[in-house]
């Protein structure tokens, strides 16, 4: 079993949901990537999502936009964020690591290297921003090959035949976005949320995450009644960007441990 | 070629175009793809269109003969297809009226746009004006401190201007700032895309409004000189205006197609915009085309001294007319085209947009090499008004 399957088996018998934090590479140092991967499992993450950074993040929202800039500005590239997580798997060899980005990086190394490369490293998942379904074939043919899942988006505004399309192709997990907009953005209408991924639930075979715009500890409670997993981004970038650099992997961990124990308190 | 009928069914002009975006973007994508699939053969809309090219635009645009641009450089004939007399001054407002209208029998109150220059800005605040429909143009604040009559002259059309601060606050940023916009307010929201980039179906869209260019010159060059032209020359930003009149050209293979790069300080300096000549395919906003790009992907900077063709990458059509060699692609400098422009002022009374220069300088680069009987077109994409502060800024002058 993969490491994302057998994540969401163990979790599910101890009837808890998946956390999910996600923070860029690189943002605001590349040496931080790994002690703050650390610090986050600690808080209680159960799976970590690691953004590639990129010139044009054309789905993200001010606060995901800055710290790719942060990062690409300390130089920062795919390969590095693919030797993090290599260094990531040198203590922790449970912990599902997914990378999220656009597709120009990916291209640019080679679908086939790439997929050699992140199956080398110990990475689980990948989710291309900019691949929907049709255009991420030949990625997710790359990844099959190597047992490294693709994971798709799915959005308020998917129309119904669409999504049974998509879910019959998911592997790994569903990732719903919670709002019609970019990451971090406005606010979030937690009972519709919660309505829609209780029908994408009924007809996906993996289990289903939410995220965009989730902020505080009891939007995640309620979201994670209903979902298999929560996203937080957006709020972790904020508070990474709002630390002084030696302090970032201590506030993630903090952060965490809030979510965490507002996610369980929902059991 | 007998026939040519690309894009295929998933928006692929071979390797090139298809539909990059999140899937937040893609019922907006899939929607519009249908009503344009409807629209673009209907007769209503069609005549429409035509109408309001007519009245509006003031089209058909003459085709001139530069006889003494011509006489002048002892070679070839030079042709200039007048796309800078249209309404707004530039070819842009052929794709502007076409989507605008398609975004009313959409049931869309709000167009957005991106601009570099300002001029599909304009183009896009002028017939949100016409159509009574609220406007927002996004524009690199760069680009918002450099074309600050542009940005007047939006506002005084009634359109909001948005500085771009992310990135390099230039066009590309604009553009991505548009699709923010537009995946938050999909609902009442038109995004009208100024170039053949963006997913499918822009490509193909703004193509088909603009073709009017070719589809015109396929009729006024016989009347005129009794034949098609030898060679048709156009400058490429995005490739709206080169696309327009090249697409009716394509199945004529007598007619030599050529695209006009904006060289800046020279290709070898890396300081331009030229993607065909210098890129690599990639993805950026929408589409699998060149792209000027480091060795990890990420997209870099670009320079031209016309906002209008400061782009890294290039619609990909283009990028498949390249490949299949259907249609060359080179390079001028900033300093050619200005040389350009300064000659077509003194010999033509004509003063071209900086981004038409570019063409125009090709012209003069291949007219002395042929014979007088060869016949080059040029496409004059717009009027040089809105450069006059940088080309006076060139010459050490302030206005
Ligand atoms: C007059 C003129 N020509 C050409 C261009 C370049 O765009 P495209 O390559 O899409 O024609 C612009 C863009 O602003 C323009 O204003």
């Amino acid at each position: 079993m993969s490491r994302i399957a057998s994540t969401f088996a163990h979790l599910s018998g101890l009837n808890r949901k998946a956390l999910i934090p996600f923070f860029t590479v690189g943002d605001p140092l590349l040496e931080l990537a790994v002690p703050t991967m650390r610090a986050l499992v600690s808080g209680g993450a159960d799976i970590l999502e690691l953004g590639i950074p990129f010139s044009d993040p054309m789905a993200d929202g001010p606060t995901i936009q800055r710290a790719s800039e942060r990062a690409l500005q300390n130089g920062v590239t795919l390969t590095d964020v693919l030797a993090v997580v290599s260094e990531f798997r040198l203590t922790d060899d449970q912990t599902p690591v997914v990378l999220m980005g656009y597709a120009n990086p990916i291209e640019r190394l080679g679908l086939d290297a790439f997929a050699a490369q992140a199956r080398d490293a110990g990475v689980d998942g990948v989710l291309v921003v900019d691949y929907p379904p049709l255009e991420a074939r030949h990625l997710k043919a790359a990844l099959s090959l190597v047992g490294i899942d693709t994971i798709f988006l799915l959005s308020p505004t998917t129309t119904e035949q669409r999504m049974r399309e998509i879910a019959q192709l998911a592997t790994g997990y569903l990732y719903y976005v919670s709002l019609r907009g970019v990451t971090g953005a406005g606010h979030l209408e937690v009972e519709a949320v919660a309505a829609q991924v209780a029908r994408i639930r009924s007809c996906a075979r993996v289990p289903v995450g939410v995220g965009f715009g989730i902020r505080d500890g009891a939007t995640a409670r309620r979201l994670s009644e209903v979902a298999d997993a929560v996203v937080v981004g957006s709020r972790l970038v904020e508070e990474i960007e709002a630390s002084i650099p030696t302090e970032v992997p201590h506030r993630a961990e903090t952060l965490m441990r809030q979510f965490r124990l507002a996610m369980d308190g929902a059991q | 070629m007998n026939v040519y009928d690309l894009p295929d069914q998933e928006g692929y002009f071979g390797p090139y175009g298809g539909t990059f975006v999140s899937e937040t973007l893609m019922a907006a994508i899939e929607e519009l793809k249908t009503q344009y699939e409807r629209y673009r053969q209907d007769p209503e809309f069609l005549t429409e269109l035509a109408h309001e090219l007519h009245h509006y635009v003031g089209r058909p645009s003459p085709i001139y003969h530069a006889k003494r641009l011509s006489e002048h450089l002892g070679g070839a004939q030079i042709y200039l297809k007048r796309e800078d007399l249209n309404h707004t001054g530039a070819h842009k407002v052929n794709n502007t009226i076409g989507q605008a209208m398609l975004a009313r029998r959409m049931g869309k109150p709000r167009v957005i746009a991106e601009t570099g220059a300002g001029q599909h800005g304009v183009a896009t605040a002028t017939v949100a004006a016409r159509y009574g429909m609220e406007c927002v143009v996004y524009m690199g604040a760069e680009d918002v401190r450099r074309q600050a009559q542009n940005v007047y002259r939006m506002k005084l059309l009634g359109a909001r201007v948005v500085p771009v601060e992310s990135g390099s606050k230039t066009l590309k940023d604009a553009l991505n700032e548009a699709m923010r916009d537009w995946v938050t307010h999909i609902d009442d929201t038109f995004y009208i895309i100024g170039t053949v980039a963006g997913p499918h179906p822009y490509p193909t869209m703004v193509r088909d409004f603009n073709a009017v260019v070719g589809r015109e010159c396929l009729t006024q060059m016989p009347d005129l000189v009794g034949r098609q032209p030898d060679v048709i020359l156009a400058c490429v930003g995005g490739g709206s205006n080169a696309m327009g009149i090249f697409y009716p050209y394509i199945l004529q293979e007598s007619v030599r197609l050529i695209g006009v790069e904006a060289g800046g300080d020279g290709l070898s300096s890396g300081r331009h915009a030229a993607s065909l000549s210098a890129g690599v395919p990639g993805v950026l906003h929408g589409n699998r085309t060149y792209l000027l790009q480091d060795a990890h992907g990420q997209i870099i900077e670009t320079h031209s001294i016309s906002a209008g063709l400061d782009y890294p990458g290039v619609g990909p059509e283009h990028a498949w007319l390249k490949d299949s060699g259907r249609a060359s692609y080179v390079a001028i400098t900033d300093g050619e085209a200005l040389q350009a422009f300064h000659t077509l002022c003194r010999l033509e009374g004509i003063l071209p947009a900086l981004e038409s220069s570019h063409a125009v300088a090709q012209a003069m680069k291949m007219a002395p090499v042929l014979g007088k009987d060869q016949i080059i077109l040029v496409n004059l994409s717009g009027r040089g008004d809105k450069d006059m502060a940088t080309v006076a800024e060139r010459s050490g002058l302030h206005l």
